[in-house]
């Protein structure tokens, strides 16, 4: 009878050794390198991130003995989901102008990097003003700069643009684009660190991939969709991660503007918790659009590898089959008294 | 050329002036849609266009700033002056100057982004070089937190976090940038923790391994070899980290320069949010041929705000570029 060699799993690949004295050293050393991180992380991250859960299901109150905390459970939350008359308008204005903006910034990110990428003149001077932003983005300086009207480009007409924006599409969808339009110039701005990881992203890939395809007669366009795209789909979910963080916590964004305000109220049911309720809302709204995105965007499997699973679960099948035959034999053996048959 | 003028029979003469026309096409051709190695006419006219125009976008608010500072009360609402004042004017910028008390803020903008800024280096490239060089039990958790912390948003441990540095007493001053930043929590802390964590991983471990066969110890391989050699890293997170610390409104002015109460401590970022008030108050009380506030005034005010950030990107330009791609930001 055909012995089927079983392959060995991945389990059985990794060999257990026990950790010996130096490795367990290494890791003690290792561990000494990381504890400022672990001693920061438990102080300014895992105690305040407690505590403003537990900030969220009270009410506090300033007194002069300190704060003073009435438990309301879910209190908060309803008050700010059903009742506050600014929170959910701007957060449903947040949610729309990021899903539209976001990519809107990627895009042309992309769009720069490509450009300055190729072989020109004067690449050092474009790359200088195309940077610029990096330096330069930061809440008060856009506020200025908004405010007298800088921001928007009084070349491109955005009346015209916004007119037929919103004779075509309902309000809700249309108002953000209209935004969009009107903010050009501050959206554009944005897209400095993106443009700055897109271009060390293309400088990286591999020329003789395109000698290749050039080779087999690929044209430009093919090669776009074929090796470079794929090459800079990592980070594009890298960027759009990076911008949704970056626009979420800039002080432009009007929510974190109310978390404050609202932190700072004197009013008897605002206060601390109340503002620690804005924020998780906020946070856990925030975390719910980054892991859409990356739902969009995570790298699917290797065409290679989707292959080898493929035979892996082929070969696997067999190996079921071959045993069930063995097993009826078996079987057909005991009921007949018969030795099994070869 | 010259042959199809001594050689007599049409016949010739016509073929070898179709050879001509059709070699003359195909160079238009070639000139238009581009070969291999040279980009053609059309490709390069798209290209420059459009970054010259992005360009423009981009420098707009810019050049409007420094045409809008230099102008007077009457070059503003003269209609015919667009763009060049009539005349070089600099007592806008005087006065925007003395109402944001300019130079001691600007010294305090460097001291609030400097030093936190140091903080992060010396933390996080520790915590980068251990978690590239050494392998221990629950280092892909801790990376992995690290990731989760770069997209958390700061206003969910923002309140407790306040409470806690005004129960220690450092709130409103210096030290509620600079302690967080010790340990490796500072602005951005998670960005610059990959940063170091990607470059130590591509420094070959036969060196460090070399250096503790020579009998040096973990710190001292840590800081003769691996430090040395993280230049680039080091370039990259300290000018980021200022100036995300520098144009950092919304934490300054909750932590540092106080909200309810104010403290000393200022920023030019924060002077440029008061501008409107500093100022008012600055005519008030100077009283010395203040002029009203206007445009020309809040602009040159915005110019100087951002005017150290731009001469350290001028001075520094390459190694913003050139530090990105050595850094491996992008990881691998």
């Amino acid at each position: 009878m055909t012995t089927w060699a079983k392959p060995r799993t991945k389990k059985e690949n990794r060999i257990r050794v026990k950790r010996g004295p130096l490795e367990k050293k290494e890791a003690r050393a290792g561990l000494l390198f990381v504890l400022p991180w672990l001693i920061g992380a438990a102080v300014f991250l895992a105690y305040p991130l407690g505590m403003s859960l537990w900030y969220s299901l009270n009410n506090i109150r300033l007194t002069s003995e300190g704060m003073k905390f009435t438990f309301l459970a879910q209190g908060n939350f309803t008050q700010i989901l059903l009742s506050d008359p600014d929170f959910l308008p701007e957060l449903v204005d947040y949610l729309l102008s990021t899903v539209i903006s976001v990519p809107v910034i990627v895009v042309f990110a992309m769009m720069i990097a490509l450009m300055l990428n190729e072989k020109i003149r004067g690449k050092g001077f474009f790359r200088l003003v195309f940077f610029l932003p990096v330096i330069i983005v930061s809440g008060p300086i856009l506020a200025s700069l908004t405010e007298q009207n800088a921001s928007t480009i009084s070349v491109i007409d955005s009346q015209a643009v916004t007119a037929a924006i919103s004779a075509f599409l309902p309000s809700i969808i249309a108002a953000p684009i209209s935004e969009l339009f009107s903010n050009m110039v501050t959206i554009l701005w944005y897209s400095g660190v993106p443009i700055l990881i897109f271009l060390s992203a293309l400088q990286k890939i591999d020329r003789s991939q395109y000698e290749a395809a050039y080779v087999d007669g690929a044209s430009g366009w093919e090669m776009f969709w074929k090796i470079t795209l794929p090459s800079l789909k990592p980070m594009i979910l890298l960027n759009c991660v990076y911008t949704i963080v970056f626009v979420s916590s800039n002080d432009q964004n009007k929510l974190i503007g109310l978390i404050k305000s609202a932190m700072f109220s004197g009013t008897s049911e605002k206060g601390y918790g109340y503002a620690s309720a804005m924020a998780w809302i906020y946070s856990l709204v925030v975390l719910l659009l980054v892991g859409l995105f990356a739902l969009i965007f995570t790298a699917r499997k290797d065409r290679y590898e989707r292959e080898a699973k493929k035979l892996d679960r082929r070969a696997k099948a067999e190996r079921r089959q071959v045993l069930k035959i063995q097993r009826r034999q078996a079987r057909h053996a005991k009921k007949y008294h018969h030795a099994p048959v070869r | 050329m010259q042959r199809s003028i001594t050689t007599p029979p049409s016949a010739e003469a016509e073929r070898g002036a179709g050879r001509t026309r059709r070699l003359t096409k195909e160079r238009v051709k070639k000139l238009l849609l581009g070969t291999r190695d040279r980009n053609g006419i059309i490709k390069l006219v798209v290209v420059y266009g459009l970054l010259i125009c992005i360009g423009f976008i981009y420098l707009y608010p810019i050049l409007y700033m420094i045409s809008a500072s230099f102008m007077t009360l009457d070059d503003l609402l003269d209609s015919s002056i667009r763009w060049i004042p009539s005349g070089l004017n600099l007592s806008n910028y005087r006065q925007a100057g003395t109402s944001m008390v300019y130079w001691n803020s600007l010294l305090q903008s460097v001291m609030i982004a400097g030093l936190p800024t140091l903080g992060t280096l010396a933390s996080c490239a520790l915590t980068g070089y251990g978690l590239a060089r050494y392998r221990f039990r629950g280092r892909g958790g801790i990376i992995a937190l690290i990731i989760l912390t770069f997209v958390l948003p700061s206003q969910i441990t923002m309140i407790p976090t306040y409470t806690m540095y005004s129960n220690l007493g450092i709130l409103n001053s210096l030290w509620a940038f600079v302690v967080p930043s010790l340990v490796a929590q500072g602005l951005n802390a998670p960005i610059f923790i990959l940063i170091f964590w990607q470059f130590f991983r591509n420094v070959p471990p036969a060196l460090v391994e070399a250096a503790k066969i020579d009998g040096a110890g973990h710190f001292k391989a840590f800081f003769s070899i691996a430090l040395p050699t993280a230049g680039p890293a080091f370039i990259t997170v300290a000018l980021f980290s200022f100036v995300w610390y520098w144009n950092e409104f919304y934490l300054t002015q909750l932590f540092v320069h106080g909200v309810l109460v104010e403290s000393s401590l200022t920023t030019l970022i924060i002077q440029l949010q008061n501008f409107a008030t500093n100022y008012s108050s600055y005519a008030q009380t100077a009283a010395s041929g203040a002029t009203n506030l206007n445009e020309s005034i809040k602009m040159a005010g915005t110019l100087i705000a951002v005017l150290p950030l731009l001469i350290l990107y001028f001075v520094l330009q390459r190694h913003f570029v050139e530090s990105i791609d050595r850094t491996g930001i992008t990881g691998e």
